[in-house]
Formats: C-alpha cells, sequence, structure tokens
C-alpha cells in the first residue's frame, strides 16, 4: 500500500494564467494553478479536504469572456482560458467582500484576514457605526467546544463536514434566510439535545475560529492562549486500531487543542470524540 | 444513516396532515404508533424513503397548510417518514417566508407593500390594516399580518391575500389515501383550508376577508386582467377572456392539442429545429434561445430527462404568467406536454410560487381533466409516448425563480442556487438532465407548431421574434397585461394603457430591472433595443410611477426586498444587499454632496455584488438603484 493515491494519468489542460503558459491536470481548478505557480489568491470558505462551495467569493479571478468574475476555488481550468488574478476589477470585489465580511462579523482570530485587508486596500469602518452586524452570543452548551457564530462567515464547511461529505452526522445546517441566516441545529436546540457526535470535525475545518475547543476558548477569554508558544506534536491516536493521526498542540505541558493532519490519506484531519477530545488521561499525573 | 428525530411527538392534526400526503407510515420505524413484531425483525424505510426527499416540501405545506405553523413534533414526524436529518428540514423550512416555526393563529393576511401597490396606495393601507390587526405578526382575534413582497396582483393593487389554515389543502388530495387518511383526521371541526384574494384591497376589506375568508367577493375573472381580451390579433392572449379556463372541451373548441398532434406528426427533432428557427428565446428574463436549451437537453445520453416550468413569478410587478395560467391553464399543459415530448422527458415538474392559489385550483384541475381524457399519462393521444405533470408549490422564495434555485426547492432542499458549470441541460433536477422553460416562453411554443417558424419569426427581429407579455400596472388607467408584436416601443405600450401624465418614472423589468424616465417614449421594447438604451426588458414589467411617490422611497423598497430575498449563500448578496439598505435609508432625504458619500459607497457595494455574486439576485440587486442615480437624477 502506498500513501500516494495513484490515479489513471490525467491529460494536461493548458491556459493563460496572468499572461503566463500554465498546466494543470484536467480537473484541476484555477487556484489549484495559481497555487502551483506561486501566486496568493486569498480563500476562505475553500477547503482542501472538501468540495469547494464558493460561498465567500474572496477568491474571485477574472476570467476573459465572462459576464461576471469567477471563483477561483472551484472554477475548473479549461483548455484556452485567459485568467486575470490581479486585475483592478477583481481586486475590487476582493476588497468589498472582505470588508463586508469584516463590517459584520469578527474576523480577530481569523488567519492572515488582518492581512488580507490591509492589501486590499478594506475599510470594514466606512459603512458606519450602525451597520447590521452578527451580533451572536458565543453557545457554549456542553464541555467540548464552543461555537463562537459572531465570528461565523457562513462558508458551510463544518456543515459539509457534518454531513454527507464526512461525518454523516447532520446535526447542524443552515437555518434561516440571507443576511439571518445562521448555522443551526433543529429548532436551534443546544448542542447536547442534537445529533451531534462531538467528532469535532467541524472546529477542524472552521477557517476562522467561530468553532473551537473548549480549552481555546477559555484560554482566548483568559488572555492565556500563546500560539507562538505552542508545539505541535504528530503522533499516533491510541485509542483503536485505525491508527488516525492527532496532531497535539501543547501549551505549558499541557495539551490544548487536538488536530489531524489533512494531508493523511485515510482521515484527511477527521477524528472521532476520542481521538479529538480525549486526552485528559495523558494531564492526570 | 443513524438519525435523531428526538422525543417530540405530533399532535393527531399534524399526524393527520402528514398521513394525507405520504399516507399512513408503514411500520413503526417510519413512525407509526404502535410496534409490532414484524417491525422488531426488518427495518423498512431507509434508502426508499429517502428518495422521496422531495416530498419534504409538500410535507412542510401539508402541515402548514392544515395547522397554520410547524411545530418540533411536526417536523420530527415528517423527517421520521421521510428520513430527513431534522437540522436539515429546519433549515429547510425556516428558508421559506410562508412558513411558521412558532405558533401564530389560522388565518394569516399577506399585505403587499412592493412597488405596484405603493404605487396604488399600499402606505395608506398598511397602516389602516395595522391600525385593526395589530402590529404584523400579532394575533387579534384569530388573525395574524404580515407584509409581503410582491403577490402578482398588479393590476388589481393594492392587493392582500388571505390564508386560512384548516383541513383539505390542496396537498390533501395528493395520496391515494388521502380521503381515508382524513376521514380519521382530528382538527375536525375545524373550517376548511381556504384562500382568499382581496384586490383591491382596503383596510375594512382586508379585515372582513380575514375575519371570513369563505364570505370574501369572488375575484374577477383572469379576462378582467386583459384589457385586449377578445381582440382580434391576438396569439397568447387569444383564449384569455374568451374560454372558461375549466372546460377542456372549450379549449379544444378554440384550437386547442393542434400543437401537439402537429408536434407528433413532426417527431421531437423536428419540433427542436421549428422552435430554433422561429427564435424563440426565453421570456423569463434571461433570453437564452430556447430551441439551443432543447437541443443541448435532448442530445444528452444521460437519463432520464426532465421538463421543469417554472411559474415562479416572483418578480414585483409581473403577473402575465398568472394570468396566463388562470385564463387559458390547457394552454400551459399542452406547451409542457410539447417540450417534454421534444426534449424525450416523461415527467415534467411544475413549479408553482406559493402566491397563486387561484392557478394552483385551474392547474390541478386542467391536469387531472388532460389525464382523464388521454392527454397525459402513458399513452398520450394514443401515439406510445408517456408524459405527465406534477406541480410543486412554492412557499414564498423570490430566490427559487432562479433555476438551479427551484431544481434545490424541488429536491427538498434550500432554495439555494448552484454554481455553475455544470448546467441544467446536463445536470439538473436530481442531477439529471433538465430543459427549464418559463411558462410565457413554453406557452409560445402554441403557436410556432400552429403557424411555422417562418411566421413567428417574421414577427420582430433579432433575437426578439414573435408576440411579448408585458405586465403594466402603477400610475396608469388601464393596468393589465398587454400582449405586443417584438419592435413596439414604450410610447406605444404607455398609450394603450393611459398612463398618467404625471409619470415620473417608469420602471422597466421589476426590481432586477432599471428606470428609466416617461419621456424616453421611443425606447424599443425588445430585448436588442432595451439594451441599447443601456436598460432591460426584463420579464416585461412596465411599472409606471406618478410623483404621489417619493423616487427614494421606492428604492428603499426595491432595496429591503433583495435583503429579505436573498437566500445568505454568498457574502456579496448577502451582506451587500444589507448595507445597500442601510445606505438608501440614510440618504432617503438627503441630496447633491450631502448624500455623495454615500452614493459612490453604493456604487462600489454594488460593482462588486455584480461582478462577484454567484446568482442573478446579487447580480442585479444594484440595478435599479444605479439606474434611477444615473438615469432620473436620483439624490442629485
Amino acid at each position: 500500500m502506498t500513501a500516494v493515491p495513484l490515479g489513471p494519468p490525467r491529460r494536461l489542460v493548458e491556459f493563460t494564467l496572468d499572461g503566463e503558459p500554465a498546466r494543470v491536470p484536467e480537473g484541476a481548478t484555477i487556484l489549484d494553478a495559481c497555487r502551483a505557480a506561486g501566486k496568493d489568491v486569498p480563500t476562505l470558505c475553500e477547503g482542501d479536504t472538501l468540495t469547494p462551495k464558493n460561498a465567500c467569493r474572496v477568491c474571485v479571478v477574472e476570467v476573459e469572456g465572462g459576464r461576471t468574475l469567477a471563483p477561483a476555488c472551484s472554477r475548473r481550468a479549461e483548455p484556452g482560458m485567459e485568467v486575470h488574478t490581479g486585475t483592478e476589477r477583481a481586486r475590487h470585489s476582493r476588497k468589498v467582500v472582505l470588508e463586508l465580511l469584516a463590517s459584520a462579523t469578527d474576523l480577530s482570530t481569523t488567519p492572515r484576514a488582518a492581512e488580507w485587508l490591509e492589501e486590499y486596500g478594506a475599510d470594514p469602518m466606512r459603512y458606519g457605526p450602525e451597520a447590521a452586524r452578527l451580533g451572536e452570543e458565543p453557545k457554549v452548551d456542553n464541555d467540548l467546544y464552543v461555537r463562537d457564530y459572531d465570528k461565523c462567515i457562513q462558508c458551510y464547511k463544518c456543515v459539509d463536514a457534518c454531513g454527507d461529505q464526512w461525518q454523516n452526522s447532520f446535526a447542524i445546517s443552515i437555518a434561516g434566510r440571507g443576511f439571518d441566516a445562521r448555522v443551526s441545529t433543529e429548532h436551534d436546540a443546544p448542542l447536547t439535545d442534537s445529533a451531534c457526535v462531538y467528532c469535532g470535525n467541524c472546529i477542524e475545518v472552521c477557517p476562522t475560529g467561530a468553532l473551537s475547543f473548549k480549552s481555546e476558548f477559555d484560554m482566548r477569554e483568559a488572555g492565556t492562549w500563546q500560539e507562538s508558544a505552542q508545539t505541535r506534536t504528530t503522533t499516533v491516536c491510541a485509542y483503536c486500531g485505525v491508527g488516525c493521526n492527532v496532531t497535539l498542540h501543547v501549551q505549558d505541558n499541557e495539551i490544548v487543542k487536538v488536530t489531524s493532519p489533512h494531508d493523511n490519506p485515510v482521515t484527511h484531519g477527521n477524528l472521532c470524540i476520542k481521538g479529538r477530545f480525549g486526552y485528559q488521561h495523558v494531564q492526570q499525573r | 444513516m443513524d438519525l435523531r428525530f428526538g422525543e417530540s411527538e405530533p399532535t393527531d392534526e399534524e399526524r393527520a396532515a402528514v398521513d394525507a400526503l405520504l399516507g399512513p407510515p408503514a411500520s413503526s420505524w417510519e413512525g407509526a404508533h404502535e410496534r409490532t413484531d414484524g417491525d422488531l425483525r426488518w427495518a423498512r424505510g431507509g434508502r426508499e424513503a429517502r428518495d422521496r426527499r422531495d416530498l419534504l416540501l409538500p410535507g412542510l405545506h401539508a402541515v402548514n397548510d392544515r395547522v397554520g405553523w410547524i411545530s418540533e413534533g411536526a417536523l420530527a414526524y415528517l423527517c421520521r417518514r421521510l428520513t430527513v436529518p431534522p437540522a436539515e428540514a429546519y433549515g429547510v423550512a425556516t428558508f421559506y417566508a410562508m412558513f411558521a416555526m412558532k405558533p401564530r393563529p389560522r388565518k394569516v393576511v399577506h399585505v403587499c407593500t412592493d412597488l405596484a401597490c405603493m404605487a396604488r396606495g399600499a402606505a395608506a393601507l398598511r397602516a389602516g390594516v395595522e391600525e385593526r390587526l395589530g402590529s404584523p405578526g400579532g394575533d387579534s382575534d384569530g388573525v395574524t399580518w404580515q407584509e409581503a413582497p410582491c403577490l402578482g396582483l398588479c393590476e388589481r393593487a393594492p392587493a392582500a391575500l388571505v390564508v386560512r389554515a384548516g383541513p383539505g389543502g390542496p396537498e390533501d388530495t395528493r395520496s391515494a389515501d388521502a380521503d381515508q387518511a382524513t376521514a380519521t383526521a382530528d382538527g375536525a371541526g375545524a373550517p376548511p383550508y381556504t384562500t382568499a384574494v382581496v384586490a383591491p384591497a382596503t383596510a375594512e376589506s382586508v379585515v372582513s376577508g380575514a375575519q371570513a375568508p369563505d364570505d370574501a367577493p369572488a375575484e374577477p375573472s383572469a379576462g378582467f386582467a386583459v384589457p385586449q381580451a377578445g381582440q382580434p390579433g391576438l396569439t397568447l392572449l387569444r383564449r384569455v377572456g374568451v374560454v372558461d379556463p375549466r372546460s377542456l372541451d372549450d379549449y379544444r373548441r378554440h384550437g386547442g392539442y393542434a400543437a401537439l398532434r402537429r408536434a407528433f406528426a413532426m417527431g421531437p427533432a423536428r419540433v427542436i429545429r421549428e422552435v430554433t428557427d422561429a427564435g424563440l428565446v426565453g421570456r423569463g428574463g434571461a433570453a437564452f434561445p430556447t430551441g439551443r436549451k432543447w437541443g443541448a437537453t435532448a442530445a444528452q445520453p444521460d437519463h432520464p430527462h426532465y421538463l421543469v416550468c417554472n411559474a415562479d413569478e416572483s418578480e414585483p410587478g409581473t403577473f402575465k404568467d398568472r394570468v396566463l395560467m388562470e385564463g387559458d391553464p390547457y394552454s400551459l399543459v399542452e406547451a409542457m406536454t410539447i417540450a417534454g415530448y421534444a426534449v424525450g422527458a416523461h415527467k415534467g415538474y411544475l413549479y408553482l410560487r406559493g402566491e397563486y392559489p387561484r392557478s394552483l385550483t385551474l392547474l390541478t384541475h386542467a391536469i387531472g381533466q388532460a389525464r382523464a381524457r388521454g392527454l397525459l399519462g402513458d399513452d398520450v393521444l394514443g401515439q406510445g409516448y408517456a408524459f405527465d405533470i406534477e406541480v410543486r408549490r412554492g412557499a414564498g422564495a423570490y430566490i427559487c425563480g432562479e433555476e438551479t434555485a427551484l431544481f434545490n426547492s424541488i429536491e427538498g432542499r434550500r432554495g439555494e442556487p448552484r454554481s455553475k458549470p455544470p448546467f441544467p441541460v446536463e445536470e439538473g433536477l436530481f442531477g439529471k438532465p433538465t430543459a427549464e422553460n418559463n411558462v410565457e416562453t413554453l406557452v409560445n411554443v402554441l403557436p410556432i407548431l400552429q403557424e411555422g417558424a417562418e411566421h413567428f419569426a417574421s414577427i420582430g427581429g433579432g433575437l426578439s421574434t414573435g408576440p411579448k407579455l408585458f405586465c403594466v400596472s402603477g400610475s396608469v388607467g388601464r393596468p393589465g397585461v398587454y400582449e405586443l408584436p417584438f419592435g413596439a416601443t414604450l410610447g406605444e405600450l404607455l398609450d394603450l394603457a393611459q398612463a398618467s401624465p404625471r409619470a415620473r418614472a417608469v420602471l422597466l423589468g421589476g426590481a432586477a430591472g432599471g428606470f428609466v424616465r416617461p419621456d424616453e417614449r421611443n425606447i424599443p421594447l425588445t430585448f436588442e433595443g432595451t439594451r441599447e438604451a443601456g436598460t432591460t426588458l426584463g420579464s416585461g414589467v412596465v411599472l409606471v410611477l406618478d410623483d404621489t411617490v417619493a423616487l427614494p422611497r421606492v428604492l428603499l423598497r426595491i432595496a429591503e426586498f433583495f435583503r429579505d430575498e436573498s437566500c445568505g449563500q454568498c457574502v456579496p448578496c448577502r451582506i451587500g444587499t444589507v448595507r445597500q439598505e442601510e445606505a438608501l435609508r440614510r440618504i432617503e432625504g438627503r441630496t447633491g454632496a450631502a448624500a455623495a458619500d454615500d452614493v459612490a459607497l453604493l456604487r462600489e457595494v454594488g460593482r462588486a455584488m455584480r461582478d462577484a455574486s454567484i446568482c442573478g439576485l446579487g447580480q442585479t440587486a444594484w440595478n435599479a438603484v444605479e439606474s434611477a442615480i444615473d438615469r432620473l437624477g436620483a439624490y442629485s
């Protein structure tokens, strides 16, 4: 058995990316091509283990001949396509999308958000002090993880991970419509009354920190969360025979959070409740 | 799937409502009260039940129609019957404006506050209703009311729709077991489900209609909405107001089913060629060539193919499809049969907006008659071709008029648009090749087959051939649906409808369209002509506004509409429509330099919505406001 999945060889698609010739395997997206060429296109709702939902629209690029911009994360490269990633038109939409998100959502724990806001010259404050925000309080209804929907950009990744793409628990869905839409259990019931199995695979894919370990949430509240002081050790989960990889995030000799490598060919970053949250015995000294 | 349905139980009435649609549950696995010995040995349901996911929306309707709202127990029971995760079903139910998840009175009044009604005094109506029934969402003596987007009754504006929940709703008659189920239903004694249209409405007539919907005066016939009714030279409207919409014989006496016979004589490929040669393009707003769509669908190797008729007419100011369906329902049944034959489909879905109760009654009747007479079913007209039509009701969501959102809605998912590609002709309804057409587009096929492509193409020219329907409303003397050959000008139409000399603005194409000045009379009402003039034909809305309604107020209503109707999937539309509304609210009373900053902000947000939104809703949400600023000088 090999760790590298081997498929039939794929035909290469040739197209033009920012004036340069680009070649990617058939079926690859514009984003794949951008990354291969070392171009940094911002993404939020795109996930390496999930089917692109292209809901956030922060990765839009200009495809010649297209009436509108195209989401790089899900538009497949086609032969002869002429793609521009840095035009004024594309950058304008990215700027406004980032601005809109930041004006309604708490992006303080979103990796790279501040960097992108600056890069695109986004100014979320210009929508005024009265601009409607999500206005959600953190939902702390269990001992394992917290749902802070004030930070939620509704990328659908947790819904997809909980649903038919990975876990098949279907504990959450998007409910409501438009600006009032929220990730929710049925009737907005607490997680403990829902179908949640606490695998934490939703936390694994959350791009903004809206979903976090209770331990991380509490430490952030207390001001003791220090990512720079943490070590990450990838090891093998000791519970069952599957042998999932777990990455232990350790601060001050305490496990503060557990993730799993997304490139693991078997689990793709997914764990169960034991691997994700069952580490307390390690700390009983 | 190991689903968790919770502890909530349905009431007997809710159970009866669901059973009337789905039949009684086969086992306790599907929610039957009693657990039998057999249930302990065999678990049924599962995949078979899951394949009926598309019955989720009819199921939600069944409960909402019966009880007036959807309780936790009712939702759990429906989920158990269909093997749908409750969280997903909750997400679907909360997507639609007509469903309530909290207890509310059985009688609900939808008061239209949209553009055409605004021009005819909706503000006063709303205030009058509030005075009598309290604030929206309250309970006044068993009646609640809410503001509604356009109800498609613009020729009789201002309008209101009363819905009283009770037994005997539209979904009750769906299942063969329905009679049995309703006979045992609890809630006997509750008055039956009924609807009443109050238009033109006064606060008094709304209140009396709400209190006693059974006694509300009958609606005028569809012909009332067609000022040209009975005139010679009409094509699409020639039977509206002339034939009895309940009589198949009358339809046949007036030339009905001649086109289908002709289609069978020609064969599918020639039908498609004929429609292509006629130059017919979609009348829903996008103007895509119908023949090409059909050809592409017919050519797909994957099967089955589906035909979908988009009758989710929700663009504010649009009511042409309603008038066609209410005045000449058999023509749509016949046209759908022809389209199904051409694209190789054996099943057609007619997705009708939930706010059209009379269209629903008449179409359901027409389909039943056609089925009984062998014009639908296993052997249409004895030609060996099988085709049937199923009506699906929307539940109050403008976005479901977007073709892929409509598929999701039928499939029992949230009505969110899918990203394209793949296009519907490749992967549409249930992931199968699908041709989806607007009502008016389909009805155009009949004259094409009867009079020939050449004749059809000789009317108008270029992209715009054939007759076109226009929905004229607002400050006009004779509002209604007008049929004009492509090529007529805006001025001609305004004269026909007796537009007010005090008209200040004309909205073309509805909320997603654009404003023009009433003196731009020479704009040809064609797809090319309007585009050259920097505006759009859209769905054929021509809404005339005079000086009694302030333009900034109208723009704000348009912005509210888009904010309400955005599905929330993509960021530019979900948040952009909110910011647009906020900015318009800030500058409602301002002009010039005081508004300049916000106008600049609107332009930036509007541009991003247009460029980066997933679907047409977000892409057009800023059109009307932009045109009002640029063309009418709003806020300057």
